[in-house]
């Protein structure tokens, strides 16, 4: 067990309260550090790629983590984002000014899709941004003289300073940076009064809307935060990609954040990040899965989207809390531990309620 | 007739029919609503489920489609309610956002399932009206069209009797209006609402035995899922009628939209429709007005 004892005010809101948490997360980000140093270029893609899922699935939970507003088009706006972008750097912008320009951008976009859910909630916002996501997706491809339509859009190289990001190095650091601003930024954002503005609004509009919370600005206003950083994380992966096509954002992207952050757990950002890992390796521990299969098993395709049908029912039927509530049990665990009571954690018994009248 | 009348009919004899489809999916998820609240993403893959065992019964094992019709009607019966009763129900009580995340779930695994088990290629098989069209009015329409519409407007009546007249259909009813009022007046609410999984198990089934041989029997049929959306949200969410009205609506518009306006809208019709509706009318055309319903 560990007991607080404060001294100053400060101390009560640091965001790494205690000295061993300190430690650890300073070593880790001392690793992701250190890891170019020893890496295989291959990896180090990899890697980056990783860390901007995890920005792009740290966007969705803003939305549907912490304010419960349900996007399932995400991928419109890692689109926008990476379009923006593009076009922006071809009409000869610097790198360090089209990146926050294109953010804007997905932002805006976002602000836009964020006007119907004040009149629709749940499972219909669901659907506008299902449809929105198909609508963006044909609209890319048919707008041929920013987007290059089907045929895709070269993706110029990043340049800061006079020096060129485009090594796998240099761009695994920009991504590092960005994942770290991103995560700074939203975790100090989220325990400030607009991040409690949000949770309100998800647990209760009535009482939100009581208690003072302009409720409808705080939905549009987390679509536009949203999608803001969604866009930033399509920014990044335009480089990643290298040459932008309309079938690289399709409705399996939008599926895919929704699973990192359903899986991660519901309303935390350490969720979202351990989310995207998950289901970035996913494919990989598919694939060597396959290699000790015998050959007639090993040949079929399928067996990736079933393993993430797999993982998510699993997920949803049996820790909804996901891998951080799986995380916070661990830890619950350890600090307690022998006194650790089972039932801490035990599901209650629950009965259909009715979401038609609320 | 000017050429002009002759294209808008047959483009409305073509909406109708594939109206008639998304009419027929949209009445399967419209049942699984409103009887449970689960909103069943995963109903487009209950139809590649039933195209593909359709095939590889009528082309590979060479039974009559007679014979695979009500055999592959049944088994979906089977598969929907073994859904519900097994999975599905698991989640009662969780935000309506867990259960379209577990239909999701089991979409994937189904798709997964089919293009393991059957391949990835297209496949099609021959139905006993492929090949032949009538001539109604001067508009040529195929055989297989007009048993679609048909069989929609058939089940459709059928439906109508089923929850008007049986004791299971008005049982059913009652739960879907308020489980626990039903449950204390002896409705068994749990094997009512696996029932009505089967049921829109079953109309899956023939929505895509009917539907593969028009396209191909192919895994992207699930994208069927989305149109029926469209439907369901003009029709007026949770409301039957509504659903087939819906159903026709979108097939129409996008056969006018393709022919009418500019390129690449037709593929899109649907969608804007849906974005349109629930930002101008969230009720749509037959729907309930609830005090907050949306």
């Amino acid at each position: 067990m560990r007991f607080d004892y404060h001294t100053a005010y400060r101390q009560g809101f640091a965001l790494l309260p205690h000295t061993s948490d300190r430690v650890l997360y300073g070593l880790l980000i001392a690793l992701l550090l250190a890891v170019p140093f020893f890496a295989s270029t291959y990896l180090l893609g990899e890697l980056g790629y990783v860390l901007i899922l995890c920005i792009a699935a740290m966007g969705l939970m803003v939305l549907t983590g912490f304010t419960g507003q349900v996007s399932l088009g995400h991928a419109s706006f890692v689109a926008i984002g990476a379009y923006a972008h593009a076009w922006l750097m071809t009409q000869g912008l610097p790198f360090a000014l089209s990146l926050p320009l294109a953010a804007l951008i997905s932002a805006g976009a976002g602000l836009v899709v964020g006007i119907p859910a004040i009149r629709v909630s749940g499972l219909y916002l669901a659907m506008v941004t299902l449809a929105f996501s198909i609508v963006v997706e044909q609209v890319i491809g048919l707008w041929r003289g920013v987007t290059g339509g089907f045929m895709g859009m070269l993706v110029p190289n990043p340049e800061l300073l006079g020096l060129s990001l485009s090594s796998p190095r240099a761009f695994y650091y920009v991504c590092l940076f960005f994942a770290l601003a991103v995560l700074l930024a939203l975790l100090n954002l989220m325990r400030s009064g607009i991040g409690r503005a949000f949770v309100g609004v998800r647990d209760s509009e009535a009482a939100a809307y009581a208690l003072g919370i302009p409720v409808k600005r705080v939905k549009v206003g987390a679509f536009g935060l949203s999608a803001g950083v969604t866009g930033l994380a399509g920014a990044l992966m335009a480089h990643h990609i290298g040459y932008l096509t309309p079938d690289a954002f399709t409705l399996l992207l939008s599926l895919d954040l929704v699973l990192m952050v359903v899986i991660g757990g519901m309303g935390s950002l350490r969720g979202a990040i351990l989310g995207a890992i998950l289901i970035s390796l996913l494919p990989r521990a598919v694939a060597a899965l396959k290699a000790l299969l015998p050959e007639a098993m090993a040949r079929q395709s399928g067996m990736e989207i079933f393993v993430a049908g797999a993982v998510l029912a699993f997920f949803v039927l049996f820790e909804p809390m996901g891998l951080n509530g799986r995380w916070l049990k661990l830890r619950a665990l350890l600090e307690s531990f022998p006194l650790y009571r089972r039932d801490t954690f035990r599901r209650q018994k629950s009965y259909m309620r009715s979401e038609r009248n609320r | 007739m000017s050429s002009h009348l002759e294209l808008f009919a047959q483009l409305t004899a073509n909406g109708i029919a594939v109206g008639s489809i998304y009419a027929l999916v949209a009445l399967g998820i419209v049942l699984i609503h409103k009887a449970t609240e689960v909103l069943n993403f995963a109903h487009g893959d209950l139809l590649v489920v039933a195209a593909f065992s359709a095939w590889a019964l009528i082309d590979k094992a060479g039974l009559s489609f007679w014979l695979v019709l009500p055999l592959v009607a049944l088994a979906m019966g089977v598969l929907a309610y073994g859904l519900d009763a097994l999975v599905v129900r698991r989640i009662v009580g969780q935000p309506q956002f867990a259960g379209v995340m577990l239909t999701i779930a089991i979409a994937f695994m189904m798709r997964g399932l089919v293009s393991m088990g059957f391949g990835t290629e297209s496949q099609s098989y021959a139905t006993p009206w492929t090949g032949a069209s009538t001539e109604i009015l001067g508009v040529t329409v195929a055989d297989l069209s007009l048993v679609i519409m048909g069989s929609v407007l058939l089940i459709a009546a059928l439906l109508w009797l089923f929850f008007r007249y049986t004791r299971l259909g008005i049982a059913m009813q009652a739960a879907s209006q308020n489980q626990l009022a039903a449950h204390l007046n002896g409705v068994r609410v749990k094997r009512v609402n696996s029932l009505v999984w089967a049921l829109a198990g079953v109309t899956a089934a023939i929505a895509g035995i009917f539907l593969a041989p028009i396209t191909l029997v192919d895994t992207s049929l699930w994208l069927i899922t989305l149109k029926a959306l469209a439907a369901i949200v003009l029709g007026g969410f949770g409301s039957l009628p509504g659903a087939v009205i819906g159903g026709i609506l979108i097939g129409l518009i996008e056969q006018y939209a393709g022919v009418y306006l500019m390129h690449g809208v037709k593929d899109i019709a649907a969608y804007l429709v849906l974005i349109l509706v629930l930002i101008l009318r969230p009720t749509g055309i037959m729907g309930e007005a609830h005090g907050r319903r949306v």
